[in-house]
Formats: structure tokens, sequence, C-alpha cells
């Protein structure tokens, strides 16, 4: 069944308090979630006072600073700090978002920091992504033709290209995929709104030979049609995208072509 | 997740049996009768307000003749065939258990198929004369 509760060994307990250095001028909080494989315990809930006053403007920024300046051993992925890797994905308040791109002044109040919610967790702020990640390889995420190679580029009209807008911008930081309520009670066959919108960028380029074959391997009751237009994947997606319009989009291609 | 593949890979699982190649006239169908139930629910529900305080013999009178009857007919049809294939998704949501969640889809398809055909059927006995 739907799991509504924490299993007890993943209840989250508090956790310790790192104060400030003395004379820090303004003091936010922030509670990140901590857990390792290696002690057996809970996770808990560890508070950092960080001094803004010394500190960039951007949530990673002052994860950063925690690591290089407080606690070494907080772990967590980022890379590129401008919101293009996705690797800095974490659920920041409440909502899944990039922290490289979100600002600590847009949040009020201590700011909690937790992992992306519903996949397993392999230390802090680290989720195991091999699930999602072997789902978008299934999509076959390539050029696929059968026609001789062209001499030069393949052609595309400024329309055609259009298509493509709105989809290729998509980073798979899996901010919408684990938003998705749907996403988490059928995660292994559900292909999931960050998937999903990245099959549909193949099924949109005018290029593509295999729409077909693409559709074939879409249609399941549960790879495509476990959306139920929940949207939260729409409201989250930190490069505002919008998963759920390219998967009716798909929905209709099913339709089109029957 | 991670707990419930063994030693399969990652791959091999999401793979999984493969697509079920089947799913859009589910879909389809829903949305179907859910256009279908717009026009039928308002006007029963109308029907049935303008007819609240007449007689007994006057209501069976009137759903028994021909139009009101095959209104009322199509409705049933299209209510039992939504709530069938809306339970089953609803249950393919939230039960994990492979024998209870075929069970649950039959018991949702058969139950469904017989309360509509009884609905049908009063219908039916009542217009021919019951």
């Amino acid at each position: 069944m739907a799991e509504l509760s924490l299993p007890r060994n993943s209840k989250v307990k508090p956790g310790k308090t790192w104060p400030a250095p003395s004379g820090a001028g303004r003091i936010k909080k922030f509670k990140i979630y901590r857990w390792t494989p290696d002690d057996g315990e809970n996770p808990r809930l560890d508070t950092y006072e960080v001094d803004l006053d010394a500190c960039g403007p951007m949530v990673l920024d002052a994860i950063i600073k925690i690591k290089n300046e407080t606690d070494s051993t907080l772990t967590f992925r980022r890379s590129c700090r401008e919101g293009v890797c996705g690797s800095c994905a974490f659920n920041i308040n409440g909502t899944n978002t990039l922290a490289c791109t979100t600002h600590i002044s847009e949040l009020d109040g201590d700011i909690r920091i937790y992992p992306l919610p519903h996949l397993p967790v392999i230390r802090d702020l680290v989720p195991d992504i091999s699930i999602p990640a072997a789902q978008y390889r299934t999509i076959e995420p390539w050029i696929k033709t059968d026609s001789p190679p062209p001499e030069r580029e393949r052609l595309q009209s400024p329309e055609e290209r259009e298509q493509l807008d709105g989809l290729w911008e998509c980073i798979l930081c899996f901010c919408c995929q684990t938003s998705c309520p749907s996403y988490w009670w059928n995660g292994e066959r559900y292909l999931g709104p960050a998937i999903l919108l990245q099959a549909y960028r193949w099924l949109a380029d005018s290029r593509d030979e295999a729409t077909g074959a693409r559709l074939d391997a879409l249609e399941d009751p549960f790879r495509l049609y476990r959306c139920h237009t929940i949207m939260n994947c729409t409201r989250t997606c930190p490069k505002d995208l919008n998963p759920a319009k390219a998967i009716a989009e798909i929905k209709k291609m099913m339709v089109a072509r029957r | 997740m991670a707990d419930k593949g063994g030693l399969r890979t990652p791959l091999a699982r999401a793979r999984g049996l493969g697509p079920a190649k089947d799913g859009v006239a589910h879909w389809w169908a829903q949305r179907v009768t859910a256009v279908a139930l717009v026009p039928l629910v308002i006007w029963f529900v109308a029907s049935i307000v303008l007819l609240s305080n007449c007689s007994y013999e006057r209501f069976t009178a009137w759903i028994g003749s021909p139009l009101p009857a095959v209104l009322t007919i199509l409705l049933i049809v299209a209510t039992f065939r939504h709530a069938q294939l809306g339970l089953q998704v609803v249950i393919e949501d939230y039960v994990h258990r492979e024998g209870t969640k075929l069970a649950g889809i039959v018991l949702v398809k058969l139950g469904a198929f017989a309360l509509g055909t009884a609905a049908v059927f009063s219908v039916l006995k009542i217009s021919f004369g019951g």
C-alpha cells in the first residue's frame, strides 16, 4: 500500500547545533538532514548557524560554507553552481529546487534542507538516483534515423526547432520526478515527469524517425498513464519548464495514432 | 525502492516486463464517458428536482416513457463504466501486492457490471410494464 508514515528507522530526530562564531552579524539557521549508513542511527536534523555577512547569496553558498568552515562531514552533490548541471537539487523548505539558484533572502525563517523525497538516501543530502537514471536510459534519449545520413547537418525549419523549446532546457535534476505522488507510489513502473518530458523531447524532434517505436515503448498503464495531472512537477521545476504539458502532448499523440 | 530489487541491475528493474502496449483505450474511455456524463447528469438531476413532488405512479410513468428510459439507461452505462475505470486506477495506484491488486480490479469490474445490469433491468422492467 501507499506509505503514509515513515518507517521507524527513518524518523528524523533532533540533532546537534553548530553555533555561529562569536561576533557574527546576521545569523540564519540552516536545519539540514543528516544520515549515514555507518552507525545504525536514525536520521537527524542538525542546525547550523551561518553568518550571512560572511556568506554568498545563494543557499548553495551557505551549504558550501558550512562544509568548508563548520562541518566537513556534511555530504551533498554540487558542481556548476549556476543551475545547469542539476546536481544540487534538494528539498528546501518543503519545495524541491536547486540550492544554487535559490536566494537565501527569498526564504523566511529557518531554512530546512532535506534530500529529494522518496528516493533511498545514500548519505545526508545524497539520494540514490540509479532507478530514474536507468529509466532515462529506457527511453533511448538519442536521435534515431533509418534514412542514409545526409552530407551535412540534418535540417530543421525554425518552426520545427521551436517545438523543442521548453524541452531541451531540462537538466535532469529530478526535482519534478521526486515531487510527484504518483512517482512516489509507483516509482519503478511509472517513468515520472522528468523522463516523460525527455521522452517527448525526442517525440517532438522533427529529425527523429522512430516516433512510432517510441510511442510503443511508452504505451503502458504504468509507464505513461500513472500521470493524473497532479501538477506538482510543473509547480516545482526550477527551470520553469512544464513536464505536465509534455505528458499531455504524449497522451494526445497516443490518441491521434489510434 | 532500492531494497525491493534484490541484485538485479537498475536497468533490468526499470525495463521490467516491458510496455503492456495498452492503456490508451482505458484512458480514452474514461475521457469519453466523462464527457457523456456531463449532459446526462445535468438532465437527470434537473428532472429529479422537477419531479420531486410527484406521485409514484407519475414518476414510474415518466421514467418508463421512451426518451427518459433511454437517457437513464445511457446514464447508468456511462456511470458504471466510468466508475469502474476510475476505481481500477485508484487500486493500481495504491495497492502494491499483486494478488490483492488483481482481486480488487476483478471485483470492481464484476461489481460494476452486476450493478449496472441490475439498474438497466430495473428501467426496462418499469418501461415494459412492471
